[in-house]
This record gives C-alpha cells, sequence and structure tokens, in this order.
C-alpha cells in the first residue's frame, strides 16, 4: 500500500498577466517592435509576449537613466533616495505572493521556494540597502564616495527578480541609475516590479527595464553613455563583457560560473549531511551558479554517504512548480535541458556510473530527474564543468590535503561546503578552499548582508553587504583599469 | 724607480636579475645600456625574456603557500626590516637615483627617505587590514557568518619609472601575502636590482619578490596573457596601452588595476579577495 500526496496547487489568480509587454523606459512602458514568446517551462503554454530590446530601445533607455542621474537622482539626498527603497521593499512584501507565483509561472522554479526564499529575500535586500543611502560616507571607502553614474545590469534566468534585487537596490542606494535587461525566458517579473517602481513613485528614468536577448545586452554593454557594468551569467559571457570594456573606462562586475565542491569528511553528520548535499545541489534544479556540484566524500563514509543520499533522492518530488509539495520544478528551457542532457551524456562516455530515482516526468514541458554520478575523476569534464542542472558530481579522498587539492583544482572560485563536526577543521578547510562563499554544515544560504563573488573564474567584485556597495561608487582606488 | 700614484680602480657591479631568491643573468643572454643623463655609461642591466618571466611566475607560485600563511606579525616584521636595510644603504640609492633619473642629488635623498618610510607605513597595515576588509555579518538566521580578505595569489606589476612608485607597488602586493613579479623599465633597473640586493637581506622568503628589468613593452603582453599570474598592476603603462593588456588578461580574469600614486589601503585591497564563511550555530 502506497501513500500519495494529493495535490496542493497554489491558484494562480492572484497574478493577470497581460498578453504583451513593452519596456519600461522613463517611468513608462513604451511598446517594442518585435516580439517574443515567454513559456511556461512546465507546460510549455505561452504565458505572454516580450519587446525585443533594439539600439533605438537601449538609446532611449541610457538618455532616460542620464537624464534622471543629473537631474533628479544625483540632487537627491541619501535619506530621501532611501526612503524611496524603503517603500519599494514594503511594496514588494504586500505583493509578495503574486510575484511568487508569476517567477513560479514564468521560471518554472518550486512555489515553495519563490514563496519562502526567493521573493523575502528580494523584499530584504531593498530594505537592507535602503539603510546604506545616507550612510555612505561610513562605508569604509573614504570620505563622499560618489556614484558611476548610469549602471547597465544584465541578469539571468535562474534566480530573476532575486538578481534584479542584488543588483537594482546597491545601485539605487549609492545613487546610480539604471538600465536593467532581464533574461530572455524569464522577464516578467521584472516587468511587474516596473509596477512597484511606479506605485513606489519612484522618479521617473531611475530604473529603465529593457528586455530583449544576447544582442540587447551587448548593446547594453557597448553603449557610451553607461558608466558600469553588472553582470550575473555564465564565464564565457563574462569574458566577452571584459574583453569588450576593455579600452573603455567603464567599470564591471561580474558574477560568473562555479563548480562548488562540498566536502564531506568522515566526523560529519551523516543525515544532516544528506540533506545538505541535497540543498546543495537540488535546490533550483541546480540552475545555482554556487551549487555543490561536486560532492567530494571521505573515502571511509563514502558507501554510506551515498546509500542514504540515494534513499533521499527517491523522496525527491519532481513536478508541477505552482504545486506547494513540489521539490524539483521544471528546468528552465529546452536550450537548457538539452545542454543538461549532452553534459551528462558526456558523463556516461568518460565512465561515470548515472543514477537517478526512479520519477515519471510530464511530457509537456522540460524535465530532468534529479541525477548523481559515482566514479568520478578529475579529469572528467563532469568534474570541471558547470552543468547547471539537478546533476550532481560525486569524487572521493583519503586525506584532507586531498580533498583540498580537488575541491581548489578548477578555474573557478565561487562557492565550497564543508560537512565535519569538528570546529577546528572547519576552519582550517574553509581558510584552503579558494572560494568567495563557504558553508559549513550548510550550503545554499544567503542574505543582503553577507558578501557573495569569487576567485578566479568566478569572476570580479562582491555583491551585499557593506563590500557589494564598493561595486556601485568611486572608491578612489584606481585612476584607470578595469 | 718609484711607482705613479694612480687612483684606486672601483670594482663594478654586474647587473642581474632577481628570481627565486638568487641573482641569474636573463637566460636569453641578452642586456640593454642605461647611460646617465649627460649620456655616461652607467651598466648593462638584463634585458629579461619571456622565459625569464615564467621562471619568476614558477617561483611566485611556489612561494605563495607559506607567504600567504606566514602570520600577519611576521609579513609585517619582514616589510620592516626591508625598511632597515634601505636606511642603512640610503646613500647608494640616493646616488644611484640622481645618476639614472632627472632628480637632483637632495631630491634623490629625499625620495629614498620617503621609500623607507614607505615600507614602515606598508608594514604595519600587515596586522591591520582584516580589521578594515572585513568582520562579522549580521544575516537573518542562525548563523555565523564573517567576511575576511586574503591575499589573490601572483601578482605581476608593470612598474613607473620612478623609484617611489616601485616601491608603492611592491609592498602593497606583498603585504597581504601576495607574492610577486616585477616588472622594471630603463634606468630604474639601476637601484631595483641594488633594492634586490636589499630584499635578499631582509628575511623575505625567496620567490615572494621577483625582479626582472627590461622593457615593458615586450615583458607586459605576457604577463598580461599568463594563466597563472592573478593580478596586474599596470601602473607603469601608458593609458593607451592598457586596454591590449586588460583585453588578453580576461582570458583567465585577471585583476588588473592602474594607481594614481595617492596613499590608500584601498591598493592593497585591490589585489585581495573576500572570503565569506557561513557556520551553523546550534546547540
Amino acid at each position: 500500500m502506497t501513500f500519495e500526496y494529493a495535490p496542493a496547487l497554489e491558484s494562480r489568480s492572484i497574478v493577470e498577466i497581460k498578453s504583451k509587454y513593452g519596456h519600461f523606459i522613463d517611468g513608462k512602458f513604451v511598446p517594442g517592435k518585435k516580439y517574443f514568446p515567454t513559456l511556461n517551462p512546465a507546460t510549455e503554454e505561452v504565458l505572454s509576449q516580450i519587446s525585443l530590446g533594439t539600439t533605438s530601445d537601449v538609446d532611449k533607455a541610457v538618455a532616460a537613466a542620464q537624464k534622471a542621474y543629473t537631474k533628479t537622482w544625483s540632487k537627491m539626498s541619501g535619506k530621501e533616495r532611501g526612503k524611496y527603497l524603503y517603500r519599494i521593499a514594503r511594496i514588494l512584501q504586500e505583493r509578495a505572493r503574486e510575484f511568487a507565483v508569476l517567477e513560479t509561472l514564468d521560471n518554472g522554479k518550486p512555489i515553495r521556494e519563490t514563496r519562502d526564499i526567493d521573493i523575502p529575500l528580494v523584499a530584504a535586500h531593498f530594505f537592507y540597502h535602503a539603510g546604506w543611502a545616507d550612510k555612505l560616507d561610513y562605508a569604509g571607502l573614504g570620505h563622499s564616495p560618489q556614484p558611476y553614474g548610469v549602471a547597465g545590469q544584465i541578469i539571468p534566468w535562474n534566480f530573476p527578480l532575486l538578481m534584479l534585487a542584488w543588483k537594482v537596490a546597491p545601485a539605487l542606494a549609492t545613487g546610480n541609475t539604471v538600465v536593467l535587461k532581464p533574461a530572455e525566458t524569464t522577464s516578467l517579473t521584472a516587468l511587474l516590479f516596473a509596477e512597484v517602481c511606479q506605485q513606489a513613485e519612484l522618479p521617473n528614468g531611475v530604473v529603465n527595464i529593457v528586455t530583449g536577448d544576447g544582442s540587447t545586452g551587448a548593446t547594453i554593454v557597448n553603449h557610451p553613455g553607461i558608466h558600469k557594468i553588472a553582470f550575473t551569467g555564465s564565464t564565457e559571457v563574462g569574458k566577452k563583457i571584459a574583453r569588450a570594456i576593455a579600452s573603455t573606462d567603464k567599470k564591471a562586475t561580474l558574477e560568473l560560473g562555479g563548480k562548488g565542491a562540498n566536502i564531506v569528511f568522515d566526523d560529519a553528520p551523516i543525515d544532516e549531511t544528506v540533506e545538505g548535499i541535497v540543498n546543495g545541489i537540488f535546490f533550483n534544479q541546480g540552475h545555482v551558479c554556487c551549487a555543490g556540484s561536486r560532492l567530494i566524500l571521505q573515502e571511509s563514509v563514502a558507501d554510506e554517504v551515498i546509500e542514504k543520499l540515494k534513499v533521499r533522492m527517491t523522496k525527491i518530488r519532481v513536478g508541477d512548480p505552482l504545486d506547494k509539495n513540489t521539490d524539483l520544478g521544471a528546468i528552465n528551457s529546452k536550450e537548457q535541458l538539452l545542454k543538461i542532457g549532452e553534459l551528462s551524456a558526456v558523463g556516461d562516455a568518460e565512465g561515470a556510473e548515472r543514477w537517478s530515482p526512479a520519477c515519471s516526468l510530464s511530457e509537456k514541458g522540460y524535465w530532468f530527474a534529479p541525477t548523481i554520478f559515482t566514479g568520478v575523476t578529475q579529469a572528467h569534464r563532469i568534474a570541471q564543468e558547470e552543468i547547471f542542472g539537478p546533476v550532481l558530481s560525486v569524487l572521493t579522498f583519503r586525506t584532507p590535503q586531498e580533498a583540498i587539492e580537488k575541491a581548489n583544482n578548477t578555474p573557478f572560485g565561487l562557492s565550497a561546503g564543508i560537512w565535519s563536526e569538528k570546529g577546528s577543521r572547519i576552519f582550517w578547510a574553509s581558510q584552503q578552499l579558494k572560494a568567495g562563499v563557504i558553508w559549513a554544515n550548510t550550503f545554499n544560504k544567503f542574505d543582503p548582508a553577507s558578501p557573495f563573488g569569487g576567485y578566479k573564474e568566478s569572476g570580479w567584485g562582491r555583491e551585499g553587504g557593506r563590500h557589494g556597495l564598493a561595486a556601485y561608487l568611486k572608491t578612489g582606488k584606481e585612476s584607470g583599469a578595469k | 724607480m718609484a711607482t705613479k700614484k694612480i687612483a684606486r680602480v672601483e670594482v663594478k657591479k654586474t647587473y642581474k636579475l632577481f628570481i627565486n631568491g638568487a641573482f641569474p643573468r636573463s637566460e636569453s643572454g641578452r642586456v640593454f645600456e642605461v647611460t646617465s643623463r649627460k649620456g655616461e655609461f652607467i651598466a648593462n642591466p638584463s634585458l629579461a625574456s619571456r622565459k625569464d618571466l615564467r621562471d619568476a611566475v614558477t617561483a611566485a607560485r611556489a612561494a605563495h603557500s607559506g607567504w600567504s600563511k606566514a602570520t600577519a606579525y611576521n609579513r609585517g616584521q619582514i616589510l620592516y626590516r626591508i625598511a632597515e636595510m634601505l636606511e642603512g644603504r640610503s646613500e647608494q640609492f640616493a646616488s644611484e637615483i640622481a645618476l639614472t633619473s632627472d632628480v637632483t642629488p637632495l631630491k634623490a635623498a629625499a625620495i629614498v627617505s620617503e621609500s623607507i618610510d614607505r615600507w614602515v607605513w606598508y608594514a604595519g597595515w600587515s596586522d591591520k587590514l582584516q580589521a578594515i576588509s572585513g568582520g562579522t555579518n549580521p544575516v537573518a538566521g542562525p548563523y555565523f557568518n564573517f567576511s575576511i580578505a586574503e591575499p589573490q595569489g601572483v601578482i605581476a606589476i608593470a612598474s613607473s619609472p620612478s623609484f617611489l612608485t616601485f616601491i608603492d607597488a611592491i609592498a602593497a602586493a606583498v603585504v597581504s601575502g601576495n607574492t610577486t613579479i616585477v616588472l622594471v623599465p630603463g634606468g630604474l633597473s639601476v637601484p631595483a636590482m641594488s633594492f634586490a640586493e636589499v630584499l635578499a637581506t631582509s628575511d623575505l622568503p625567496a620567490g615572494v619578490i621577483n625582479i626582472l628589468t627590461g622593457s615593458l613593452d615586450e615583458l607586459a603582453p605576457w604577463a598580461a596573457s599568463h594563466m597563472d599570474i592573478d593580478g596586474f598592476d599596470i601602473s607603469g603603462i601608458e593609458k593607451k596601452r592598457r586596454g591590449a593588456l586588460k583585453e588578453a588578461g580576461a582570458e583567465n580574469l585577471k585583476r588588473i588595476h592602474a594607481f594614481d600614486g595617492k596613499l590608500s589601503p584601498t591598493r592593497i585591497q585591490a589585489f585581495m579577495e573576500s572570503k565569506t564563511v557561513w557556520h551553523t550555530v546550534g546547540v
């Protein structure tokens, strides 16, 4: 006899989706010339039509942002700027459920995550940065640090509104104005955020949102009216941006890829660790730059951990993202599904052993079962390349030194996890790891007060905390570079 | 017959490179001529090659682990020791600077004094950087969360031709635990190689500071594209040539900066990386 969960669907009636959307420029929605569809990746249903931003749209948005910067935003005191950010934070809290449902529809991530993690963190980011706006003199960045002007911000599809918050909140708090481009497949919550800006009576042109694809993003990066680029996305595109701005005075912060090592020592609390491994790689379908995508197990506990992990994985509920019981939602796009499939096939071909629990996946929409590969070595591509999906590569080690060497052996350096009951070992390991964010006996935790960003090819700069402010202020550090 | 008394013949120094604590000649066998303002011959420093640069990077990478893990107190004392050694030879440095650059002997002496004081200033930062760079972060949950600043790794420096900026660039990079390869142009090579002798007697571990003399035009592009260099101080490169270096450096997302000479700990922090650690709190 088996027990089944009854569906517990969140109602989508709370959110109204228009049939098509223009860009948000100078405080108003302006229609685009060409449109492309945005889908619900769980059903392939067309949700709406989104404008494809052209050079002329970007020109208008940059002009609006420049005007707003010179005429309004740079003249306003930090105290007044901060109050707008507080207003935005409060409206986001009021409309949280609407945003959560819309994010789940457009992105495919479970409502449990948008409701409990994404949207609350979005509001928290605005609330946190609101308080900085009139305290920048005390941020340790020199006396009266000055904003750059117009920030061009390009964000990914894995945490659409949260990445908007990570970008827009510090930019506004520090006195910059913004031209933001959401990811091609996930524009809807950014466009709903535009309504929040209107409700908050944010001065026109302070936030401009131009939707589109990679070409729209490139136009923003290369626009002479942009003084600062903030990008979250792939390392490949990050390097292109670094090259594109090399001969300009533009500054950039880049939050790029990762191949996070999750190290389990033999004294780790195993049940808690298994929960952490699941959260590390299956949170948000593994569409997380800081995912714990390489599990590095001490040999003496490897069999036990893998056995328990497999049992735990059979309990992961894959299905309708709007169902409150769903753990693993839809893969965001067909393109991403293909990429995950391709790299997993490489894992098979290179001799790693694939395992997934039995789960029935819907024929409509984009789905990938939670997957682990055991017997992975450092030379395998699935141990080096970011898969950006619910796929975990498992490696083993004998000595702590070997664990560190394996963990650090990628061009990335974004995140790492350490599981151990021994405090001194945790601090030793966290000192050795070349990673910008380290979780000890936890994983994938985020907070606006906590700086986030990577070493090496995981990017430039930090977002969040006091450190994140430096990305949007002239600190007197440099005369010409970066 | 009495020999006529003549002046003693001075024993002149052979100028070589400073790599991994030793003084090798350039593997290329090349040298270049440094002359005084009046055109008199002064020295034939080594003209470093790409291979010398690679050797220096290997030495700097090997030295990084030990130097970055040395206690801040220890690093501070070694930097202070450099000031002590420089003080003892200040006259020599003043005369070399006056001889090889456009400054009066009085001004040269002032540059040396300021350079010594800079080492003292930077030495003091070693165990204070964390206090101004990191801290605990009040996250909304049962976690102890803190950020610390760490050295980035191996930093290349394309030095400006002046001695004081050469000192600033090196001290700012190494005080936090980075190791360096310093590319030195033209006449600065003369006091720079004498400075290598100061380093060799300051308890500085081999490979922490490596000095290559020669042509920035030749060496800087190799440094920019080298995949085992983490950061690059290009203050000594003229502005219109910086773009090409930054483009080459994008291949491994090097941290590339140029500085305006203002004395500030932000220059040290530019070659540090922030690490944030979360730990659960519970019984």
